[in-house]
């Protein structure tokens, strides 16, 4: 029963509590699909639902969980040769609150390894392909996540967003994702990356199911010290108008870089803005022309740190190296880290180390205060900032695998609002050449609702059409 | 032209395991000889995606340390990752604090401290000989209980001038620590490590000479040999003009040897970078305040009051403030009967000492701090004479009970006057050449006559008593 | 800019063993992310904080309460190499 696929989660849930739907069925038109994968989306899938209570509020609509997620006795990879097989013994507190709230786990979704990308070309077991043109990468890291919710093998995603890891492929596959303010969701149980900027998230079809998804995931935990919960309920976004918002378009993110189809989506959203009554200016953002290189010495450099421990003494791969301990070391890291995963440690590794540290990470983290306060002054002149989420349409297959600089660069428009720690949405926007364009709307700490509505609005006036990717 | 004294120039570093419940970063009890690997969560394995919560009472206990060591609190301390690789560290890195620990600048006894701060504890490696694996020769087995162990490091100012003084200092730091009550210190199980820096350089001279690292001697002979069979070696160096090589080394105590711990794959680099996962400590009033309140009166505090309160000599007055037990029973004697304070320190710190089972503390024994008060008070009236209380006290330490009764069955009790002159007529009887040679002017004789009387009256009379009876004879 | 040794270097402080032929490329490639990033070198920093926290916590503390630990046999599960009590490794310096 393909109309069941058809429906967004919200509505799935709708129908499941108004009885008109078990969540059976809905499990099983899902299961069936997602076993049907052709897209390598999905890395391992549930046998079998946990039966859900009736009255849950996620009404037993199943969720696609990205590798980088621990989740008890289920393979837990993060993508990466190193922990193939890996079962951890308890679950991510984001994962649990889901499964809690009624949202049944149906697979884990391929990604980046350890999240280290922008195409899912990194992943161990495979890269995915983009439903909307299989030559074409889905973005990353969130890849598979993305590439699953577009192509309707699941109904709603969570994925992480370090540096643009949910936002990015979201853009590119079609579809919504956001990138919460930093420690509203806990990172208790998501592999680390990057610990002072990874945030889990939503994708899905629509901005509704994002806010609903948020809404179960956000919340104070014991087990993360950074994490804050969120002052305010997430609500369902119901605005159809912008009347009096006030939009600010930073020209140092908006100028040349982008492709001439990105470039025409995004002035149709500000025409459509402005048409719905919101105001468009243009609001200076002055340091975000360092962010990349601020994120590739921070993220680097914490992630040199976080992947010490898969050494092979307590779990993951480990090498058959000869008697000695340093060989075992090496020899087990260098079979079981990708290239790209390689290149980060060492990056990050050599900004650290002595001599180097204020000239990289001390420097870094200054700049890091600087984009910061370019948003806070931003937010006193505007309410929402709006980008395009990618400067291109997704990328062939291999087309930027060689060069490591050009795939950084295309995270530059989404790793100003990680460094800020700030909440920002993409969706999206129409097609340029058949291709999906993602606008990002991003707002100050904890504004969560007020992008939800704005994007909502936005959305409504947008009426984009995903279906062809379901087909 | 006169060669030179090298003065000897130490620092000690000092890892204390706090006595808390729970680790540092996560809920697992602390463990005291479990079996290997029963006391771990997901957290203190280094399990992927588990994140670390600071303890607070391990926070607390650091508080009351910083405090009693007279150290300045941070206002907001942070957290370090310590980059290396070792099979004992399950994440790859310490967590520890670097730039800004949580309190510094402090002083103990005459030795200034330069910092104190929180870190975890490394887990356990233990040689298990030839392993099952094909490749590997010689396996270790890691076991994970002791990891995560909260632990506060003290490192000192390099004011110590010899072996004898760092082991003198650190026994005061150890009774401070356990005074306070936030850990074990006990060396031999490792919940007291010591680390000393040594370095010489020409007396009179300002500038320090090159330092080495002298690592983990556990226990204070070892300390107070290992420094000096460290400074003898480098005075043999600087002597036929050699330079000293900054290293870190291992005393071994059975052969006394000093060698290096350096080995060619460790260059140090440790990275240490601010640790995302936690963030700072700031102590609030309230914290302060209550890390304040629990710290008791400290052991050098409480040898300078007995000094001068009680005008205490100054040995005595160390004795009772640093053995703490003693010192406790010492003041609930004095306390007891106001007895005076200089008599009873004499007899707890000299009789009292004496008599005890080796080992055994005044409380443990049968003699109660009313009773010793009691039989010095006896003492000090002349009711007793020294000797004879020293077999009442005997007695107590070992029966117990009322040192007035103890004399009265033991007839330890004075001669009176009667009796004693009695005794002295007999004795200058049966004494007679003694006594004519005492007229002929050889004074000394009388030493037979007074010792055959205390030898009669089983030292119940008073030697100067007795003396003056013969003479008034004569 | 960063050169052979200095890889190498890296290479050693990160337990990474690169194969020759990586250890070009990655010359090469951290070479030119490098001189990207050194762009932030022209930036006048002097006066600025240092960000390591967006958020502004203090104080986050856990009361000192045991919780159950792992039964031994789940904590050994996915060791490579144990002995059934505890992790195996080579001795280090053997
Ligand atoms: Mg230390
Ligand atoms: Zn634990």
């Amino acid at each position: 029963m393909s109309d069941v696929v058809d429906l967004s989660a919200a509505a799935a849930a709708e129908r499941v509590r108004a009885g008109e739907l078990s969540p059976r069925e809905l499990w099983d038109a899902y299961r069936e699909r997602a076993g049907g994968d052709e897209l390598n989306a999905f890395l391992w899938l549930a046998d079998e639902a946990p039966d859900v209570a009736a009255d849950a509020p996620l009404a037993g609509v199943p969720l696609a969980v990205k590798d980088l997620f621990c989740t008890a006795g289920v393979p837990s990879a993060a993508a990466s040769k190193i922990l193939e097989g890996y079962r951890p013994p308890y679950s991510a507190t984001a994962v649990e609150l889901l499964t809690a709230a009624g949202a049944p786990m149906l697979g884990k979704t391929n990604m980046d390894e350890f999240a280290m990308g922008s195409s899912n070309e990194n992943s161990a077991f495979g890269p995915v392909e983009n439903p909307w043109d299989r030559s074409r990468v889905p973005g990353g890291s969130s890849g598979g996540s993305a590439a699953a919710v577009a192509a309707g093998l699941a109904p709603w995603a969570i994925g992480t967003d370090t540096g643009g890891s949910i936002r990015q492929p979201a853009a590119l596959c079609g579809i919504v994702g956001l990138k919460p303010t930093y420690g509203a969701v806990s990172r208790y149980g998501m592999i680390a990356f990057a610990s002072s900027l990874d945030q889990a998230g939503p994708l899905t079809r629509d901005v509704t199911d994002a806010a609903l998804l948020l809404r179960h995931m956000v919340g104070r935990d014991d087990c993360d010290s950074t994490s804050t919960g969120h002052p305010e309920e997430i609500a369902l976004p119901s605005a159809e108008r912008l009347d009096g918002l006030r939009f600010g378009v930073p020209p140092e993110l908006t100028g040349d870089g982008l492709e001439p189809g990105v470039r025409a989506v995004f002035d149709a959203a500000l025409e459509r803005i402005e048409a719905l009554g919101g105001t468009v200016q243009e609001v200076g953002l002055p340091h975000s022309g360092h962010a990349i290189s601020a994120y590739y010495v921070i993220a680097p450099a914490e992630a040199s740190a976080n992947l010490a421990r898969f050494d092979g003494v307590r779990y993951g791969h480990r090498a058959e190296a000869d008697g000695d301990l340093l060989s075992l070391y090496e020899q087990t890291r260098e079979e079981g880290f990708g290239t790209e995963v390689k290149r980060r440690i060492m990056l990050g590794t050599y900004a650290l180390s002595s001599g180097y540290y204020d000239a990289y990470y001390g420097r870094a983290q200054r700049v890091r205060t600087k984009i910061a306060d370019d948003f806070r002054a931003a937010f006193e002149a505007v309410d929402l900032i709006v980008t395009p989420t990618s400067p291109t349409v997704a990328f062939g297959l291999g087309e930027r695998t060689g060069d490591p600089l050009a795939m950084y660069l295309s995270d530059v428009l989404t790793v100003p609002m990680s460094l800020a720690g700030i909440p920002a949405i993409s969706i999206p926007g129409g097609l340029s050449d058949g291709l999906p364009v993602g606008i990002q709307l991003a707002g100050p700490a904890y504004g969560e609702n007020r992008i939800l509505d704005a994007a909502h609005a936005l959305e409504l006036a947008t009426g984009f059409e995903g279906a062809s990717a379901r087909a | 032209m006169p060669d030179v004294t090298y003065e000897p120039v130490v620092g000690l570093e000092i890892h204390v395991q706090l006595k808390t419940r729970t680790k540092m970063f996560c809920g697992c009890e602390l463990s005291f000889g479990e079996q290997p690997n029963t006391r771990t969560c997901p957290v203190c394995l280094g399990l992927p995606g588990t994140l670390p919560v600071v303890n607070a009472e391990a926070v607390h206990y650091g508080l009351m340390i910083g405090l009693a060591l007279g150290c300045e609190l941070a206002p907001r301390s942070i957290f370090h990752r310590k980059n290396y690789f070792y099979p004992d560290l399950p994440k790859g890195y310490q967590v520890s604090q670097y730039d800004i620990p949580l309190a510094r600048d402090g002083k103990l006894g005459d030795v200034r401290i330069h910092r104190v701060h929180l870190e975890e504890d490394a887990a356990k490696l233990v040689h298990a000989g030839a392993s099952g694996r094909i490749h590997s020769a010689e396996a270790s087995v890691v076991d994970f209980n002791r990891g995560g162990t909260p632990l506060v490091e003290i490192v000192s100012e390099p004011d110590i001038r010899s072996a004898a003084d760092a082991a003198e200092w650190l026994r005061l730091l150890r009774v401070t620590l356990r005074q306070l009550g936030v850990s074990d210190v006990n060396m031999e199980e490792g919940s007291l490590r010591c680390d000393a820096n040594v370095s010489l350089r020409p007396r009179g001279e300002a500038t320090l000479g090159v330092k080495t690292e002298l690592k983990n001697m556990n226990s204070f002979r070892f300390i107070e040999r290992g420094v000096d069979a460290e400074i003898a070696r480098q005075e043999a160096i600087l002597r036929d003009g050699g330079r000293i090589e900054q290293e870190t080394l291992h005393y071994d105590v059975r052969s006394g040897a000093i060698s290096s711990l350096r080995s060619k794959e460790e260059a140090h680099d440790y990275r240490y970078f601010p640790e995302p996962d936690l963030v700072p400590v700031a102590p609030t009033q309230q914290m302060v305040d209550r890390a304040r309140d629990a710290i008791p009166e400290l052991p050098a505090d409480r040898a300078v009051r007995l000094e001068q309160d009680l005008g205490l000599p100054v040995d005595q007055a160390r004795l009772l403030a640093f053995r703490t037990d003693v010192g406790d029973f010492y003041e609930r004697a004095v306390a007891s009967r106001d007895g005076d304070p200089r008599a009873i320190a004499n007899w707890t710190c000299n009789e009292l000492m004496a008599a005890l089972p080796d080992g055994q503390e005044p409380g443990e024994s049968k003699l109660t701090p009313d009773a010793l008060a009691t039989l010095v008070a006896m003492v000090v009236a002349k009711e007793v004479s020294q000797s004879a209380a020293k077999e009442v006290l005997a007695t107590l330490v070992a029966e117990g009970g009322d040192p007035a009764a103890v004399v009265e069955s033991a007839g330890l009790g004075r001669a009176d006057e009667g009796e004693l002159a009695a005794i002295v007529d007999r004795a200058m009887a049966d004494q007679a050449d003694a006594v004519d040679k005492v007229r002929a002017g050889n004074d000394k004789a009388i030493g037979a006559i007074v010792g055959a009387i205390m030898r009669d009256t089983k030292g119940r009379a008073d030697g100067g008593e007795v003396q003056r009876l013969i003479r008034e004879r004569l | 800019m960063i050169d052979r040794e200095q890889v190498l270097h890296v290479a050693r402080l990160a337990r990474l063993r690169l194969e020759d032929d990586e250890v070009e490329a990655m010359t090469g490639e951290l070479s030119s992310v490098l001189d990207h990033i050194e762009k932030i070198g022209e930036l006048e920093l002097a006066d600025v904080a240092p960000t390591t926290h967006v958020v502004e916590l203090e104080n986050v503390l856990r009361p000192d309460e045991p919780r159950p630990s792992l039964p031994r046999d789940a904590a050994l599960a996915e060791a490579p190499d144990s002995d059934g009590a505890g992790f195996r490794v080579p001795s280090p310096g053997a």
